[in-house]
């Protein structure tokens, strides 16, 4: 009990930081995030420049804040492609049963036999890179998550007498999926929409990282990374400041998850994707 | 000389008091009983001998086995005592078992753990357990699973893995509670000889009185926390003094219903004719079943796990596709209806359901809950709305105010009255009762029973009561109908089927859940003959 | 038991089925003219109307996707556009690479893993597990290839353990080939393994909550002899399942962290084979990694029907 608390707070604390961060990054940087002064580059972190400056001598902090904010929309906005279109998806297919089911979880095993990456790549590579292809690729892959838990989670309150009750009140199956089967799974749901928010903010540094994430001048923590490796030996702190960012977010959805499933229902079962 | 006295236990979990000051005795060959309802603590007084509480469990007082304080030892003088001198049986053999290991291993795990002997030796001595217990190996192989053995046969398992070192007492947690009738026997019958032929002292925990009546030599009732009443069984029955243990034992029989309530107008509400539902695999769950309820009419489906009768039910109540036949409730075939008329045939039929903690919606308040019927009825002014969920909870009586809260602020029979409300607001002239009473607490039972007669004298309701318990059988339902494997096998008056049965099925079942008073009177008999 | 295993084999050739319609439909209709988006702006003509007619995109769209299922069927990827090699021996060539990377990462984190689940199972709530269970979180949410980026700069530029990347080959022995293998694995085992962890302690802590486990408690088993022999096995059926989804991501996983040490991989052969625009090798590996990934399905199946006596035997 304590320790969920606990976890909570954390997860709390750290997503705010990270979403305030994102929010902030809007109307004010320390510096303008794409500014280009070759005279400043490769300063370590100073009063000036807290996280100091890069190879082209933009301010790290601001390129960190201004990456928040790509970060957390990619991923948001996949989490929430996967649970508009994954939750109905299950919610019918359980509805129905027999031959929709069977089709609609054929489906997702289908997207699941492919390597997620590597599509998310393809897709990005022939539609062309950038955030909105990344937020495609990455919300595809949440679809079936979704779509499974809503699935799963409905098959097993169907047989259950309340259920039966609101049948032998003569409400249909639509209707009984919106008044009885989609309160109950509403915090199993949220719970994987938090893990889903951070699996794509993983994604979202991955793709960016080969390129194939929000294009430059744009700033994004995954390019950051990959141009901080030839600087590495010289200047540590190019490649600390993204990570530590990707992982503070990260981290804190995860414990806001964590938190909040033994919050709200501590005997849901969490199914979790890689 | 005493195997096993608890003196003066005082139990607590996380600071809330379980048990308060428990002391009781049990002599090697002695039994025990140990009743009372659902929270009175007598299941954690067994977990607390064994010292397997939940974390957080707290004790004071003592546990003398062979003069020895078990709450005293080290962890590990306890895992000498746990399965060598103390044997421990559980309420559900469905999930007692490990899944993954084969029955033999289980019960020779025993033998392999105390007494260090090998695989083969051990399982040697499994398989003569077992045979003791019921389950000979030319019959059922040691190689089994648990998935592949029944309810009966798994509990015949988990005696055998309690009694398989010969231990000098045997705790039984509820053992025949989750088995069919006509299982229970067997596995009462084998504990009994554990205790009569093998010397063992045993500790039998259950609700049930009648179940424990044939064979206690001492029975001990438990309320919150305490024992309330103790003595010597069967004569204790007679001089019960603590209302509670009173109470018990007037709720443990009900009344039977009179030959002429409840016995059915000229108006057929329900009629199901040559019914068939198959499910996947081509199991034939209900087979051909034909039946009529008039109105005001009550009819009780009786019958052991797996007759088909709860499919029946729900086929009643449109919920199951049907493979063949029709079912007409107040004239409407409600598996072909539509619009209007099915709205109307829905409003006419419907049910309380056995869980009095699933069949209600845990995020809705109970007026929305209880309202749910209405819209079969069309629009209904919010100020009518009201008025009737008013009348509906009066009904069964409960307050008005509790219309706006939740339902896990209510207790299990409250909730079953909240249940029937629902059931009672469309107005219906048929009530399907699925195991209605058999998940609650005797004395709660007890209530129900009356409400629901109650209520069927003052409106003119139908029920279709499906109930493996006999006695609520002959106390709600003036008919009653024998299913078994998804055929009917008997029907007639409750009253005359109970007491002449023809069926050899129906003579096993009655055979198998005789009452209290019957099982007194033999055992009054049995004293005065010896 | 076999009966259940070719059900669902057969689902699965459903699915593999499925799969190289979609590949092909994704790579051959979407792109439009797939020979010009090979050749890039500023083909010359004639070079474009050869590469139609090798890639047979004269013929009509069912008749292209038959000649390349029936193909694949037969074990013909096509030829490189780029490479002017079949696709099939360079993705064998690659595999050389990429298949002892994943099994060593797989190897690494399940070797990691169980053991710490355990560990923390045994000692649930305490401090320990209180332990175990926080490095499992931070482990959760390391990027692999910021680790791999750490691990580089530890091992090889400090320490200098460890090359910073390339591969020798096998031709340069097994322990150069290994040891250039070593910091890619770890760098894709360390997340693995805080996935697993965590998977693992959860399903062994729900299993020891299972009533079984209070009958071999009360048959005198010790809370830990408890755990290893009757929670273990039957914890391990969710394990399996992240055990399988691990493999094939993995094996594709590799893309990025092949990409880190330059490392001739499926991974880095598919990313070249993109930023190159050949289609035909990113068919191909794409459905090999599809293939491999069903075929895994299929071992969790059967692995599944051995680990618990119920699968597949009608009752649940």
């Amino acid at each position: 009990m304590k320790r969920s608390s606990a976890s909570l707070a954390i997860g709390l604390a750290f997503t705010a930081l990270i979403l305030a961060a994102a929010g902030l990054s809007l109307v004010w940087t320390p510096y303008d995030a794409e500014l280009i002064l070759v005279e400043q580059r490769l300063m370590p972190p100073s009063a000036a420049h807290w996280f100091g400056t890069d190879q082209m001598g933009r301010d790290v902090l601001s390129m960190i804040l201004g990456g928040a904010r790509n970060s957390i929309a990619v991923a948001l906005v996949a989490a929430g492609i996967g649970l508009g279109a994954g939750v109905p998806l299950g919610l019918f297919a359980a509805a129905q049963g027999g031959i929709v089911d069977e089709i609609v979880m054929r489906s997702n095993d289908l997207i699941f036999a492919f390597p997620a990456l590597l599509l998310a790549i393809l897709i990005t590579a022939i539609a062309g890179p950038g955030a909105i292809n990344a937020i495609v690729a990455i919300g595809i892959f949440n679809i079936p998550v979704f779509a499974r838990l809503a699935r799963g989670g409905a098959l097993a309150l169907w047989p259950r007498d309340f259920v039966r009750a609101a049948r032998v009140a003569g409400k249909g199956r639509l209707r009984i999926s919106l008044e009885h089967i989609l309160p109950n799974i509403a915090s199993v749901l949220i719970v994987q929409g938090t893990i889903q928010f951070s699996l794509g903010v993983l994604a979202e540094a991955g793709l960016s990282y080969v390129g194939l994430g929000a294009q430059p001048p744009a700033p994004s923590w995954g390019r950051m990374l990959a141009e901080s490796q030839t600087y590495f030996a010289l200047a540590p702190w190019l490649a600390l400041a993204p990570g530590l960012a990707i992982v503070t977010t990260v981290l804190g959805l995860n414990m806001l998850g964590d938190g909040l499933r033994d919050l709200l229902d501590p005997r849901i079962r969490r199914e979790r994707a890689i | 000389m005493t195997l096993l006295a608890i003196d003066r236990l005082s139990l607590a979990i996380g600071g809330k008091l379980i048990l308060r000051s428990v002391s009781l005795t049990v002599a090697p060959g002695e039994i025990l009983g140990l009743v009372g309802e659902s929270g009175s603590g007598k299941s954690m007084t067994l977990n607390a001998i064994m010292r397997l509480g939940p974390p957080g469990t707290r004790t004071e007082g003592a546990i003398r086995f062979e003069g020895a304080d078990l709450l005293a030892g080290p962890e590990r003088a306890m895992e000498s005592v746990r399965g060598r001198k103390i044997g421990m049986v559980f309420q559900e053999p469905m999930t007692a078992l490990n899944p993954v290991q084969t029955i033999g291993r289980q019960v020779a795990e025993c033998f392999r753990l105390h007494l260090g002997f090998g695989a083969r030796e051990a399982l040697a001595e499994a398989a003569e357990r077992l045979r003791r217990a019921g389950l000979p190996p030319e019959i059922v192989p040691l190689d089994r699973y648990p998935h592949q053995l029944s309810g009966g046969q798994r509990q015949r398992v988990v005696v055998a893995i309690a009694a398989a070192l010969g231990p000098k007492l045997i705790l039984a947690d509820e053992p025949t509670t989750a088995l069919d009738a006509t299982a229970r026997g067997g596995i009462i019958d084998l504990l009994a000889g554990l205790a009569r032929r093998e010397g063992a002292g045993l500790v039998f925990v259950t609700h049930d009185l009648a179940s424990i009546a044939g064979i206690a030599d001492r029975i001990a009732f438990m309320k919150d926390g305490e024992v309330v009443e103790e003595g010597s069984a069967p004569s204790i029955f007679r001089s019960l003094r603590h209302p509670y243990a009173q109470s018990l034992l007037a709720a443990s029989a009900l009344p039977p219903i009179a030959p002429d309530e409840a016995a059915g107008g000229t108006e057929p509400i329900v009629e199901a004719v040559d019914v068939s539902v198959v499910y996947g695999g081509g199991v034939r769950a209900v087979d051909g079943v034909s039946l009529t309820l008039m109105s005001g009419e009550s009819l009780a489906i009786v019958g052991e796990s797996g007759s088909g009768k709860s499919t029946l039910a729900r086929s009643v109540l449109g919920l199951e596709p049907l493979a063949a036949g029709t079912v007409r409730i107040a004239g409407t075939d409600i598996h072909r209806a539509s619009g209007g008329a099915l709205r109307a045939a829905r409003a006419a039929i419907q049910a309380v359901f056995q869980d009095p903690y699933g069949s209600l919606n845990p995020r809705h308040r109970i007026e929305r809950i209880v309202a749910e019927p209405l819209h079969l009825l069309g629009r209904i002014a919010s100020a009518e709305r009201r008025a009737r969920i008013a009348r509906a909870l009066a009904d069964v009586g409960l307050p008005p105010d509790g219309a706006r809260r939740y339902p896990h602020e209510f207790s299990g029979g409250q909730r079953q009255r909240i249940a029937i409300a629902r059931a009672l607001i469309s107005e219906p002239k048929v009530i399907v009762l699925d195991e209605a009473v058999s998940a609650l607490d005797v004395t709660t039972r007890a209530q129900i029973v009356a409400l629901l007669r109650e209520l069927s004298r003052r409106r003119g309701l139908a029920y279709l009561f499906i109930t493996h318990d006999l006695d609520a059988a002959r106390a709600v339902a003036n008919r009653v109908v024998v299913m078994r494997r998804g055929r009917v096998v008997e029907e007639g008056r409750t009253a005359a089927v109970l007491a002449q049965p023809h069926d050899p099925y129906t003579k096993e079942l009655i055979a198998a859940a005789p009452d209290l008073e019957t099982v007194l009177a033999a055992r009054e008999a049995e004293a005065r003959t010896r | 038991m076999v009966r259940f295993l070719a059900g669902r084999a057969l689902a699965l050739v459903i699915t593999l089925l499925a799969a190289t319609l979609v590949v092909f439909l994704v790579l051959n209709v979407v792109p439009g003219d797939p020979a010009a988006y090979m050749m890039g702006l500023g083909g010359d003509p004639a070079a474009l109307a050869e590469l139609r007619r090798e890639l047979g995109l004269d013929l009509p769209v069912w008749q292209r996707y038959f000649a390349w299922a029936g193909g694949l069927a037969m074990g013909d990827f096509g030829v490189s556009y780029t490479y002017r090699v079949p696709v099939g021996d360079l993705i064998l060539e690659r595999m050389r690479v990429t298949l002892p990377l994943t099994l060593m990462a797989m190897a690494l984190s399940t070797a990691l893993a169980i053991p710490l689940a355990l560990f923390a199972a045994g000692r649930r709530g305490r401090a320990a597990d209180a332990a175990v269970s926080g490095l499992a979180q931070v482990g959760l949410a390391i990027p692999n290839f910021w680790l791999a980026i750490l691990l580089v700069f530890v091992f090889s530029t400090t320490l200098k353990l460890f090359s910073a990347g390339g591969f020798p080959g096998w031709e340069a022995g097994v322990w150069p080939a290994l040891k250039a293998l070593v910091l890619p694995a770890v760098a894709l085992a360390l997340p693995q393994a805080a996935v697993l962890t965590r998977v693992a302690r959860g399903a062994l802590i729900e299993t020891m909550g299972e009533d079984y486990i209070r009958t071999a408690r009360a048959k005198g088993l010790s809370e830990r002899r408890a755990l290893r022999d009757h929670a273990l096995r039957n914890a391990m059926i969710p394990v399996l399942t992240i055990l399988g989804l691990q493999f094939t991501f993995l094996l594709a996983g590799g893309i990025i962290i092949e990409n880190v040490f330059y490392l001739p991989g499926l991974g880095r052969l598919v990313f070249q084979a993109i930023a190159q625009r050949d289609l035909v090798v990113v068919q191909g590996v794409v459905i090999v990694l599809v293939f491999a990934a069903v075929l895994v399905t299929l071992a969790v199946d059967a692995a599944y029907a051995l680990a618990d006596p119920r699968v597949g035997k009608g009752r649940r």
